[in-house]
């Protein structure tokens, strides 16, 4: 507990860092994934294979990957740092699941209340607006919460491009204390106070809409 | 400057030391999804039976095992393994953790499979005379893990991708080789890191594919 | 009846299962802190028969991975290798050297939990680590430097004491603690190993990167852009790490030391590794 006690600052900067790292890039992947969701619905062939093809790059390679491509390579033509790198990646991974979880709640919605919805004189924006998609994400919303805790969980990434965030704090008290255990116990504890709760909620949550289907 | 880097990256050598890190990714992942399924089926039933007081606590451990982050997973079982005595390989380190975090996962991905079978089967099944046993292993089992393979080959998926978190215990698969053939010369920097974006892709786009189609085949 | 044996087997099981794990957790306490009270590592090594060697694999001149043998390359490796020898000479137990590579944030925890019996991976002697692990006596003379882009206008360490500068660092090594030491208002960016570090610098995640000049000479061979600024501005030679209270291991290590350095092995190493460098004068780190 000492150990908590001396680094406490730093283990709270490092959750600082997480949450920070964590809500910018759910907000950015919400609304980047909403619309690869939507792309891979529209009518137009060709609009429908610019979303599938993104939807599966991200899916398909190591965040890690991705990251050190921001980190590395991308960053010599715009300048950013550890932290956006790392930010900015997760982003785009995350949105690529969050596109085929929404897709999927889409899809789970009746094709005859669109249809409906244009025959009554809606625009298929409009129709996808106010019929749909409310409909969609309340199926969809399990899985989004589950999709926001691997995110919570993936930010750990950031620890090997230096975005001081709790795991590269964790890392670098360790490095220097040497109480290994002890460390990643603390570190551990901290991602739980914010996964576990939201874990069981969305739990719940599930249960609680089989039961209402 | 790039494509300078292209020739010279990819001499014979270097491919066949990138492919040996794949093998090492792709070992990695075949060992831990087999044991994780073992060992998440187990867990998986224990929770689906509602065993009272047992279930909760298997339950709890493995909400707290899932809601990690698998890199300190790694972290943990390969510094704190050789003080009790048990000094692992760094690659069977890394399958411990990853089996770990993916019993984890998959327990509760067996759980939904069997939840989704009708409890009028077990009813069923009881009635004809089977114990509780054979009606799980020989009725509700199978039929589960029907459904379940789109989800597992996407675990798969997920344990290839998550190999490359290794490098941060110097697991030489085939992120951290990428990292080795680079730091010869800064240059191939970009050919490499595309390649291995490129294995990557094209390794997991192809068992996605296997998961559509058996997705279909089952519906 | 079922819901009572259903009620039966899951309080047994729940008291079984942490049972095992509260015996699993004294069990694994007891153990760790017997291992960490007495392991002699010079027994170890005689009954095994090899010496498991922490060497890098992504640092030039010292340790750098072959890509064809999937074995490190370099003056630590070299070294470890010939102390092997030696160990085995003076102790008369034929031994082999194994070689494990190894980060700089990990390789201490790596001698401690021992999943590595010693270390030769460029790691200067500090006070700090001395309280941690055992030192032999130095196998190399390093220092601490910097690496700039030439045209950066940064001639040393003190122009970097600026919160608009950000210095690049290697988790786990002294220049990670130093550097704040020399240039206090700088940002520290540090990273998981000396390529990353590299490739960011390259990138413009930092104006300077630094630990010990030897590692730097190799960096700056290989892109004509970047230059070392300024000399040294710590002094710390590198030493060949085991686990605290390693005596016997030691003694042997600096005696193996001593005698390369005698025979004109060592320096013979010295020649192979360093003498290609531009800008170091390798003579000066000859044995005398």
């Amino acid at each position: 507990m000492a150990l908590l006690e001396n680094n406490f600052p730093t283990f709270m900067q490092g959750f600082g860092y997480t949450l920070l790292s964590s809500i910018i890039a759910l907000i950015g992947s919400m609304i980047l994934g909403t619309g690869f969701a939507i792309m891979q619905i529209m009518p137009q062939v060709w609009i429908r294979k610019i979303g599938n093809i993104y939807v599966q790059i991200f899916r398909n390679i190591p965040l890690l990957v991705i990251t050190f491509f921001f980190f590395l390579v991308v960053s010599k033509y715009v300048k950013m740092s550890g932290f956006t790198s790392g930010t900015v990646a997760l982003m785009l991974y995350t949105s690529a699941f969050i596109a085929e979880t929404v897709r999927a709640g889409i899809l789970s919605v009746d094709a005859g209340q669109m249809e409906g919805a244009r025959a009554n004189g809606l625009s298929f924006g409009q129709a996808l607006r106010f019929i749909i998609l409310p409909q969609a994400f309340r199926v969809a919303l399990p899985s989004l919460g589950n999709q926001f805790i691997n995110l919570v969980k993936n930010s750990s990434i950031l620890a090997f491009v230096g975005g001081l965030d709790l795991m590269y704090q964790g890392n670098m008290i360790a490095a220097t204390t040497f109480e290994t255990f002890s460390t990643y116990i603390v570190v551990g504890i901290f991602y739980l106070i914010i996964t576990l709760p939201l874990s069981y909620y969305m739990q719940h949550l599930e249960r609680k809409l089989k039961h209402a289907a | 400057m790039v494509t300078l880097g292209i020739f010279s990256a990819f001499t014979p050598q270097n491919i066949l030391y990138l492919l040996g890190g794949l093998g090492i990714t792709v070992g990695v992942s075949i060992i831990s999804v087999i044991l994780s399924l073992i060992f998440g089926s187990i867990v998986g039933i224990i929770q689906f039976e509602r065993l009272p007081y047992f279930s909760k606590f298997v339950g709890t451990i493995n909400n707290v095992i899932r809601n990690l982050p698998l890199l300190l997973i790694i972290f943990c079982v390969y510094f704190a393994l050789p003080k009790i005595g048990i000094h692992l390989p760094i690659f069977w380190a890394t399958v411990v953790a990853m089996s770990t975090f993916e019993s984890a996962m998959l327990a509760e991905i067996v759980r939904g499979g069997l939840e989704s079978i009708d409890r009028g089967q077990f009813e069923g099944a009881r009635a004809n005379g089977l114990s509780n046993m054979q009606t799980m292993f020989y009725i509700v089992l199978p039929q589960a893990y029907k459904k379940m393979i789109p989800p597992i080959i996407s675990q798969l998926i997920s344990l290839v991708k998550d190999t490359s978190l290794a490098m941060g215990i110097v697991l030489a698969e085939m992120t951290y080789r990428g990292q080795i053939v680079y730091a010869q010369n800064s240059t191939y920097i970009i050919p490499v890191l595309i390649a291995i974006t490129l294995v990557y892709f094209i390794l997991n786009y192809g068992l996605s594919l296997v998961a559509r189609w058996a997705d279909r085949k089952l519906a | 009846m079922e819901k009572a044996r259903k009620r039966q087997f899951g309080i047994i099981a729940t008291i079984v299962l942490a049972a095992v794990i509260v015996l699993g957790l004294m069990w694994a306490t007891a153990t760790a802190k017997k291992n960490a009270e007495h392991q002699d590592t010079l027994a170890r090594v005689e009954k095994l028969g090899r010496i498991v060697w922490g060497v890098k694999a992504d640092t030039k001149l010292f340790g750098l991975m072959n890509t064809k043998t999937g074995i490190p390359e370099g003056f630590d490796i070299d070294i470890a290798k010939a102390l092997t020898v030696q160990i085995s000479k003076q102790t008369g137990v034929p031994m082999s050297a194994e070689f494990v590579p190894v980060s700089s944030s990990s390789k201490m925890q790596l001698i401690k939990n021992t999943n590595i019996d010693g270390s030769v991976s460029t790691m200067t002697i500090t006070p700090e680590r001395k309280k941690i692990i055992d030192f032999t006596d130095q196998y190399f003379d390093a220092g601490q430097s910097i690496l700039v882009k030439k045209d950066s206008g940064i001639n040393s360490i003190k122009d970097m004491n600026d919160s608009k500068y950000t210095v690049i660092v290697v988790v786990g090594t002294t220049a990670a603690t130093e550097t704040k030491k020399f240039a206090p208002k700088a940002k520290i960016l540090a990273v998981q190993d000396y390529a990353t570090g590299m490739q960011a610098l390259k990138s413009g995640q930092g104006q300077a990167m630094s630990t010990d000049n030897a590692i730097l000479y190799g960096f700056a061979t290989e892109n004509p852009d970047y230059h070392i600024a300024g000399s040294t501005f710590t002094h710390g030679p590198y030493g060949i790490a085991f686990d605290k209270n390693q005596g016997p291991m030691i003694r042997e290590a600096n005696q193996a030391l001593a005698t390369i350095k005698e025979n004109g092995e060592y320096n013979k190493l010295i020649k192979k590794w360093f003498s290609d460098v531009p800008g170091l004068d390798w003579h000066s780190l000859e044995a005398k």
